[in-house]
């Protein structure tokens, strides 16, 4: 009899100790925020466009953190799937279409002529992109736009175009050669460097 | 003259028909001046320039027509004397084909020259001064890459230059630019690199020149004559011209991955660098000329010409009698590193060193790429020493992880590994659009970066915003339930004091409370429109007042005065009563 005190005595103190060594661990080792969570945000394009249905790109990744489908950016498009599937070990899924294709990115331009000062679009921005005060014409600071379209909708007098950006020689890159079956003899220096 | 001093060997490379001879034998050639000049403005690396002209203005040989915009920038100068005609987007000499803004200027045929301000006596003169004149000169590397020459000169400015590096290597086949500007130049060459000497205090200077151009070894020496600098004569091979490749021969040191030459100390300039840094400092010109040669098979008369910048490329082939039947592919640059030409009627820009107007037997269309076998040629060929068939493999993939691991950006795009490829596979067109790719990736994330901070930036400061409006209801609520309690009280204390004694006079302290109750109680509508009849007159009497302190001579204002007091007074008295009734009430 007193053998089996003993032995639940002594297990009792054992669970004790780890007890209060994890509880311990946890408070000292406590991990701040959801890694998972910025690491998902890091690679989401930061449109803040909403396209996904959550009001931001940080919302989506804790939504994605939560077991929601990865195929709701149109912005990022295949790449960030491709991504997304790598970093979580998910399969890539195509893009879902209900939330929009993927595009190539524009940027928004505001007719100036036409804008009447109304403060509904610099509201709208996610970015705080557009510049303006209450009955004076508003632009779009172009380098900050992230093309999100969130300006447009808003925009009493649709005086906002959403423009792509234009290729010029300083952005412009080379394209990969086509591949070899994909050319005849004839017109081979066409797909050449 | 010091004897050889030692050189090193740079793995891999390539030797390729040379094809220098056709262009040598008529030696330099002035441009006759061109009617209309094409001066885009971005001749560089970095920033475009900014016009400071108007169109219709005329402007002069030398004149500063665009300026700088930033430190990585270069100002352009007008070449030759005459009207801007245009300021738009004009044919470029660019791998894209795309246009590019530009200032169209027509010649007056005067040529007439601005105001230059030469300086003699630059020994006495601070470097920074220097590098500022070679900054106003609108100088970049005129060996092909076009950097700014004064940021290249102070890139490292806690790093002491030990060694002057000139680039007399002209490596590439069929261009012999440098080699004219060496053999008609020589003298004006070493009084560049003495300016530049004057300005990195270099321990030595080495003058790289390949073995295939005796005539400009020959000249060079006699230029550089006692002077501390050594003329270096390397073994002909490509890519021997390469910045990094010419420093790993002449020091054997390598340049780090990802590093620059100042790094280790060592600074490489073009000749025709030198040329230019001569001509803005001792001739106080800026750069609106370079040698540029012109050859290919379906040239009548191949040579080198000193063009005017911004000369149209047409103008500059049919002064060597182009054959036009006989053009296949104009080239900008040599055959290895060049690249097609869509537009001759683009101009020729500050790194325009060669026009190579092909025959379609000399620049014969690449076979169809066959599958990579493995051979490992273009491994033996790199002389960055990478390996060129993974580069191949992964940049067919897409993985540009792999390719940044494999030192993608190492890559000098020379061709030698193309140039050798049993297959005909075209991989420098793979790594540069594999670099375009990450590059584009890179300034995407840098970018998202960006936008996700501006957007918790914004998230917080409406949170901040909607926190302070909470903040500010909660005092106004509070204020009001004070007043609203205070209001109470005091009307409680009246009804205690009437009903106590009825007819004791007002002492001086419940006259404060009455003016205090006062301020907060609500005024009714009659109340406010009689107070605002009594500001308002208040106003009138004192704008009335100060008129007439202004000009004491009006008389109407005199005449008005009184009235104005009556309307006062009358308003005025008219509230009081309004107000003292109501708390009789």
């Amino acid at each position: 009899m007193s053998i089996i005190l003993t032995a639940v005595v002594i297990l009792l103190i054992l669970a004790l100790i780890f007890g209060a060594l994890l509880g311990y661990a946890a408070i000292r080792f406590r991990v701040e925020g959801d890694p998972i969570v910025e690491q998902i945000n890091a690679l989401l394009p930061q449109t803040q466009c909403g396209q996904c249905g959550h009001p931001g790109c940080k919302p989506y990744a804790e939504g994605i953190a939560n077991g929601e489908p990865i195929n709701k950016c149109p912005p990022g498009g295949e790449t960030t799937i491709q991504a997304l599937a790598d970093l979580l070990d998910v399969e890539a899924l195509p893009l879902d279409g209900e939330h929009g294709e993927e595009k190539p990115r524009t940027v928004a331009f505001i007719r100036e002529a036409e804008c009447i000062g109304c403060t509904k679009c610099i509201q709208a921005c996610p970015v705080d992109a557009i510049l303006g005060a209450a009955k004076h014409m508003h632009t779009v600071i172009v380098d900050e736009c992230t093309g999100c379209d969130l300006c447009v909708e808003p925009c009493p007098v649709d005086c906002i175009d959403m423009l792509p950006i234009a290729v010029t020689p300083q952005n412009w890159g080379w394209d990969f050669p086509r591949p070899a079956h994909q050319l005849i003899a004839t017109d081979a220096q066409r797909g050449a460097a | 003259m010091t004897a050889q001093p030692r050189i090193w060997d740079i793995p891999g490379g390539i030797h390729p028909p040379q094809n220098k001879h056709q262009s040598t034998a008529r030696g330099l050639e002035q441009m006759p001046l061109p009617a209309r000049l094409v001066l885009p403005l971005l001749q560089h690396i970095g920033n475009r320039a900014v016009p400071v002209v108007q169109i219709g203005e005329r402007v002069l040989k030398g004149q500063l027509i665009a300026e700088a915009n930033g430190p990585l920038s270069c100002p352009v100068h007008a070449p030759t004397s005459g009207i801007v005609r245009a300021i738009e987007p004009a044919p470029y000499p660019h791998a894209s084909g795309l246009a590019e803004l530009a200032i169209i200027l027509e010649s007056d045929g005067q040529d007439e020259w601005t105001e230059l301000r030469p300086l003699l006596d630059y020994r006495d003169e601070q470097p920074l001064n220097l590098l500022d004149r070679i900054r106003a000169a609108g100088i970049s590397g005129l060996g092909g890459a076009g950097f700014p020459t004064a940021v290249k000169l102070a890139s490292r400015p806690d790093h002491h230059i030990d060694t002057l590096i000139i680039n007399g290597t002209e490596c590439e086949p069929y261009i012999t630019a440098d080699d004219m500007t060496m053999r008609h130049r020589a003298p004006q060459i070493v009084a560049g690199i003495e300016v530049l000497m004057h300005i990195l205090k270099p321990d030595q200077v080495l003058i790289g020149i390949e073995d295939n151009k005796p005539e400009a070894i020959a000249a060079m020496r006699e230029a550089v004559g006692e002077r501390p600098m050594q003329v270096v004569v390397i073994p002909t091979k490509y890519p021997s011209g390469g910045e990094k490749q010419l420093i790993q021969i002449l020091t054997g040191k390598e340049v780090p991955s990802g590093g620059l030459p100042a790094d280790i100390g060592i600074l490489c300039q073009n000749v025709g660098t030198a040329l230019a840094v001569h001509d803005a400092v001792l001739l106080g010109r800026p750069l609106i000329s370079r040698i540029t040669t012109l050859t290919g098979a379906a040239l009548e008369r191949p040579t080198n010409v000193e063009a005017l910048i911004g000369t149209p490329i047409a103008d500059l082939l049919a002064f060597a009698g182009l054959r036009q039947n006989r053009l296949y592919r104009l080239v900008m640059g040599g055959p290895m590193m060049g690249f097609t030409l869509l537009d001759s009627s683009a101009p020729i820009i500050k790194t325009s060193n060669c026009l190579l107007a092909g025959t379609i037997e000399e620049l014969p269309p690449p076979p169809p790429a066959l599958p990579c076998i493995r051979c490992g040629l273009c491994a033996e060929a790199c002389p960055a020493e990478l390996l060129p068939q993974q580069l191949h493999w992964f940049a067919i993939g897409k993985d540009y992880e792999q390719l940044q691991r494999q030192n993608l950006f190492d890559c000098i795009e020379c061709g030698a590994c193309a140039y050798v490829c049993p297959s005909s596979i075209p991989l420098v067109q793979y790594f540069r659009a594999g670099k375009a790719e990450i590059r584009g990736i890179e300034l995407q994330q840098s970018r998202a970066e960006h936008s996700r901070q501006r957007f918790e930036q914004r998230q917080e400061r409406l949170e901040r915003e909607a926190e302070q409006r909470e903040l500010e209801r909660q005092a106004r609520a509070e204020k009001a339930a004070r007043a609203k309690a205070a209001r109470e009280a005091q009307a409680a204390q009246q009804q205690t004091e009437q009903s106590e004694q009825a007819t004791e006079p007002k002492p001086a302290e419940p006259d404060l409370a009455r003016i205090q109750s006062r301020k907060v109680t609500t005024l009714s509508a009659e109340q406010k429109q009689l107070k605002i009849a009594a500001a308002t007159a208040r106003m009138a009497l004192q704008r009335a007042q100060k008129q007439l302190a202004a000009n004491p001579d009006n008389a109407d204002l005199q005449a008005q005065i009184p009235t104005l007091e009556q309307a006062f007074t009358q308003a005025q008295q008219a509230f009081d009563a309004q107000m003292s009734d109501q708390e009789k009430q």
